[in-house]
């Protein structure tokens, strides 16, 4: 190797997959290039990158810079700037961007597209990813300027592929597997998100909002890709009528011929199964119950959290009048806390070709786009002018399902439409009645 | 090493440019089993940690193995990867949420082979390419950001302690003894790229150092106004500053302590860096979930405000995440999550059980959701 990396080399060994290692076997890999590749980038720059990362270990901070304004023309978004602080000693990682190329929907993938991804990036780049970033997009990490337009170029011609976002725009949307492998998907979440990943390119790319926002669909209140944290909008799907039971089935886990959840708790042995005690007491709105060898619910009261069908799913089946609820305004803690989605519609058709959500989508970037100041995103643009307000600029009518619990004071803010008679009054005729 | 074009023409970008084409359809990557089957499956079943069948109403099964890795990977390894999908799984693969490789086979026949292959395989350092696990009630795969083999603003690597993390919950990622399922994930900063906030335990890099002033350069590198108004807590404003040779600058000052130590001055403006080693290290918060079951989504909790770096393995980070996920487990009802325990037993348990001192740090003192966060209410436990 060409740097000596003793703290890195203890992150060798442990069972768990050693991305040191990994690092390590791509850098001489690129020693050998046995494919004769030739090597767009500097060949040494894996070395270099451990090298690096080796300094930030024994310095306990970071030796990159923040990025400059790099991308491809047109676009506002998908590459993220880098610069090595010790240039002269890594040269191999000088220039270090980050591209952000769009994931399909679901991150099911062929080994045919794969590996021209990885042709391609062996080529012009250092040859490391994140599979996945968080957002969801593949990233390559590391690569020259020169390289970008190359790199774009060689996506969309011959790869058929699109970056994807970063930036004051749409980022990236990204789904559960739903429908494809999970029999709790209430709706197609590849559909929907490919779709209005689609529909919304121009969103993407180029930066028109105050800040990020983000799509996430998850196809049941499971939340597999945590939409209600972290999505300015997340889709989740669910149902309006009856969870349908399979009363034999049902049977079957109380005589433990079936295993609860599926055998996920399998590792240990928490005694004979009890449904009392695993799925009609912890239902959050006890309306569920035992009649003789049947088990009821009162579906009108059930609230669809999941519990019982996942603990029983061959004996209980979501729905079959499905769709989705939308909540908005989910963010991370900086700056004014963390915030969890809002219910903004509670039930709606996810279906093609999507256009009540679309209305709802772009009633909501107008708003936004209208109001929210530079750097504030939709959950704090409703905290600032409140919940009121959204319900206006989107044209929704107000649903006890809106909020948690109604408000803890009275200040209305009444406007003058809303009370009879108006605000303009006759002090004189007011007078005649009450001396000064 | 000479420049190659890919066909690309600088001086006419826009030539032949194909843009906005989206990412590629899903349904050319679909295993023909998911195409045939998509929408109705009836049920699924892990048959051992890390293997899923999934059943469907035409009585077709898609049998899963789910495999952990790094999410920074080579394309050496991808390529790996691609060649067991190709032995064994007819040249399809996907991957989950929390950066788990799922490979997928249409007859148990096909399992037992591709389970081999896969926990046959080690890098020359000595750990596993492809171990199996992360299902059911135990721990999965960590979601992380960049940390410092990428990013500008880290107080802590990302890689490095989940490397650490995940060898010492390894038991856990391959067995199921858990109370219920136990997400973890890591941010580098506060800004937390993804979604640490709502983990059953997050780890999170903080810095506790205001910036640096570089003066001499600052008007030179930076735009002040844009550094200005980059601080959340409007905690920098323009001044001037006199270098030690008695010239003037237009520079910046820093209100120390209305800082938040968030690093977007630096940002903004290179010649305020604020990493330190002593400064910076790791924040544990605990009790978040993003799923619907049972109770509400719920954020994180801090219940250790800081853990020095500690590079290369960060023990005392990995020891205390231990401490905890030992006392969840024993304390623990089935089906109950981390936050909903530690909300039954009450937070003066957790701290109990969990052996972790309660500092003041612990007490939320940031703007107006702190005060909600205090007892407001005269039950409490002895
Ligand atoms: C002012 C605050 C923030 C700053 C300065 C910031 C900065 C950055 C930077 C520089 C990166 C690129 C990291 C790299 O690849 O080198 C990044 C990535 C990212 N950011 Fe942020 N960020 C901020 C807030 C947020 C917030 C609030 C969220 C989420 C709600 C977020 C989500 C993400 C995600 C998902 C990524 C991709 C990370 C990954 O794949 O590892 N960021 N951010
Ligand atoms: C108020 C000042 C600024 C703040 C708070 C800020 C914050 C951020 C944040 C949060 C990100 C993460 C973006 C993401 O992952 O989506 C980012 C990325 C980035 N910033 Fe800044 N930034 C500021 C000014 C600038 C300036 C002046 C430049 C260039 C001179 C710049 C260049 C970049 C670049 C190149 C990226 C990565 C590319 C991208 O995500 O689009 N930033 N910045
Ligand atoms: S969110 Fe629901 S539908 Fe989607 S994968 Fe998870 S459990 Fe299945
Ligand atoms: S889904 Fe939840 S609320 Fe509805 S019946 Fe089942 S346990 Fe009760
Ligand atoms: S969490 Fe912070 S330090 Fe880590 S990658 Fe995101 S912005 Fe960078
Ligand atoms: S670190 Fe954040 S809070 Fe502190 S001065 Fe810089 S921008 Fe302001």
């Amino acid at each position: 190797m060409k740097h000596e990396t003793p703290m890195l080399d203890q992150l060798e060994t442990g069972p768990w997959p050693s991305f040191v290692s990994d690092i390590k076997q791509e850098a001489a890999n690129r020693a050998k290039n046995e494919k004769n590749v030739d090597y767009q980038i500097p060949v040494d720059v894996c070395d270099d990158l451990l090298g690096v990362l080796e300094l930030s270990f024994k310095h306990g901070r970071t030796h990159w810079k923040h990025g400059g304004i790099v991308g491809v023309f047109g676009y506002g978004g998908g590459v993220i700037g880098r610069y090595c602080d010790q240039p002269e000693e890594f040269s191999g990682v000088a220039h270090f961007h980050t591209m952000r190329v769009a994931q399909p929907a679901g991150k099911f993938y062929s080994t045919d597209y794969l590996k021209k991804i990885c042709d391609l990036w062996d080529f012009r780049g250092s040859g490391i990813t994140n599979m996945h970033g968080s957002t969801g997009d593949i990233i390559f990490l590391g690569t020259t300027t020169k390289q970008l337009e190359e790199i774009f170029y060689e996506l969309t011609h011959n790869l058929n592929q699109d970056l994807g976002g970063s930036g004051s725009n749409l980022r990236t949307p990204a789904d559960c597997i739903g429908k494809a492998r999970c029999e709790y998907a209430c709706f197609d979440t590849q559909h929907m998100c490919h779709t209005l990943t689609h529909e919304y390119q121009d969103e993407l790319h180029r930066p028109a909002f105050p800040y990020k926002f983000k799509f996430k669909f998850d196809g049941c209140p499971n939340c597999c890709v945590a939409s209600i944290a972290r999505a300015d909008m997340s889709f989740i799907g669910t149902w309006k009528d009856d969870i349908r039971i399979d009363q034999e089935a049902v049977q079957a886990y109380v005589g433990g011929e079936l295993k609860p959840n599926g055998n996920a708790h399998a590792g240990r042995d928490w005694g004979a199964f009890d449904i009392n005690k695993e799925v009609i007491d912890l239902c959050p709105t006890k309306c569920m119950w035992m009649d003789g060898k049947e088990l009821k619910i009162d579906n009108k009261e059930c609230t669809r959290c999941m519990h019982c069908i996942n603990v029983m799913p061959r004996a209980l089946r979501i729905g079959k009048e499905t769709g989705c609820s939308i909540l908005v305004g989910a963010k991370a803690p900086i700056l004014d806390g963390a915030q969890m989605g809002t219910m903004l519609v509670p039930f709606i058709k996810a279906e093609e070709p999507y256009d009540e959500i679309k209305e709802v989508i772009e009633s909501i970037w107008d708003y936004w786009m209208e109001e929210g100041k530079n750097r504030e995103r939709l959950g704090e643009l409703m905290k600032r002018q409140g919940f009121q307000k959204l319900l206006e600029m989107t044209g929704l009518k107000p649903d006890p399902r809106m909020v948690q619990e109604p408000r803890h004071n009275p200040y209305i803010f009444w406007k003058e439409e809303e009370v009879e008679g108006g605000f303009e009054r006759d002090i004189n005729e007011f007078r005649k009645y009450h001396q000064r | 090493m000479a420049f190659i074009s890919s066909g690309y023409n600088p001086d006419k970008p826009m030539e032949d440019r194909i843009t906005d084409i989206g990412p590629r359809n899903y349904e050319e990557f679909y295993p023909p089993v998911v195409k045939a089957n998509k929408g109705k499956w009836l049920y699924h079943e892990i048959l051992e940690p890390g293997v899923l069948v999934h059943v469907a109403e035409s009585g077709d099964e898609c049998y899963t193995v789910r495999a952990g890795g790094a999410r920074l990977m080579s394309v050496t390894h991808i390529r790996e990867i691609c060649e067991i999908a190709d032995k064994h799984c007819g040249g399809y693969l996907r991957f989950t949420t929390r950066n788990n490789i799922e490979f997928m086979v249409d007859d148990k026949s096909k399992l037992e082979p591709l389970k081999k292959d896969l926990e046959s395989r080690k890098f020359d350092g000595g750990s596993l390419k492809f171990p199996v696990g992360g299902t059911g009630a135990g721990v999965t795969n960590i979601v992380h950001t960049q940390g410092w083999i990428h990013c500008h603003t880290p107080a802590t690597d990302a890689s490095g302690p989940v490397k650490a993390t995940m060898d010492v919950l390894f038991d856990d990622f391959q067995n199921m003894r858990l109370p219920a399922h136990l997400r973890v994930s890591l941010a580098c900063c506060l800004n937390m790229c993804g979604a640490v906030h709502c983990s059953d335990i997050a780890i999170l890099g903080y810095h506790r150092k205001p910036p640096m002033l570089d003066h001499e350069y600052l008007d030179k590198m930076c735009e002040i106004p844009l550094a200005v108004a980059a601080c959340p807590t409007a905690a920098i404003r323009p001044t001037k500053v006199e270098l030690p040779d008695g010239k003037k600058v237009n520079s910046v000052a820093v209100k120390n302590e209305r800082c938040m130590f968030c690093g977007n001055c630096y940002t903004m403006c290179p010649a305020m860096p604020l990493a330190d080693k002593e400064g910076d290290g790791i924040v544990l918060m605990v009790g978040g979930k993003v799923s619907n079951r049972i109770s509400a989504p719920k954020f994180s909790k801090v219940v250790v405000a800081f853990i020095p770096n500690e590079p290369p393995r960060w023990p005392t980070t990995t020891d205390t995440i231990q401490k905890i996920v030992e006392a969840y487990s024993k304390g623990a009802n089935k089906y109950e999550r981390l936050g909903e325990w530690a909300e039954r037993i009450s937070w003066e348990r957790f701290f109990e059980v969990c052996d972790l001192e309660f500092t003041h740090h612990l007490i939320d003192d940031f703007r107006d959701p702190a005060y909600y966060t205090w007892r407001q209410t005269s039950q409490f436990k002895f």
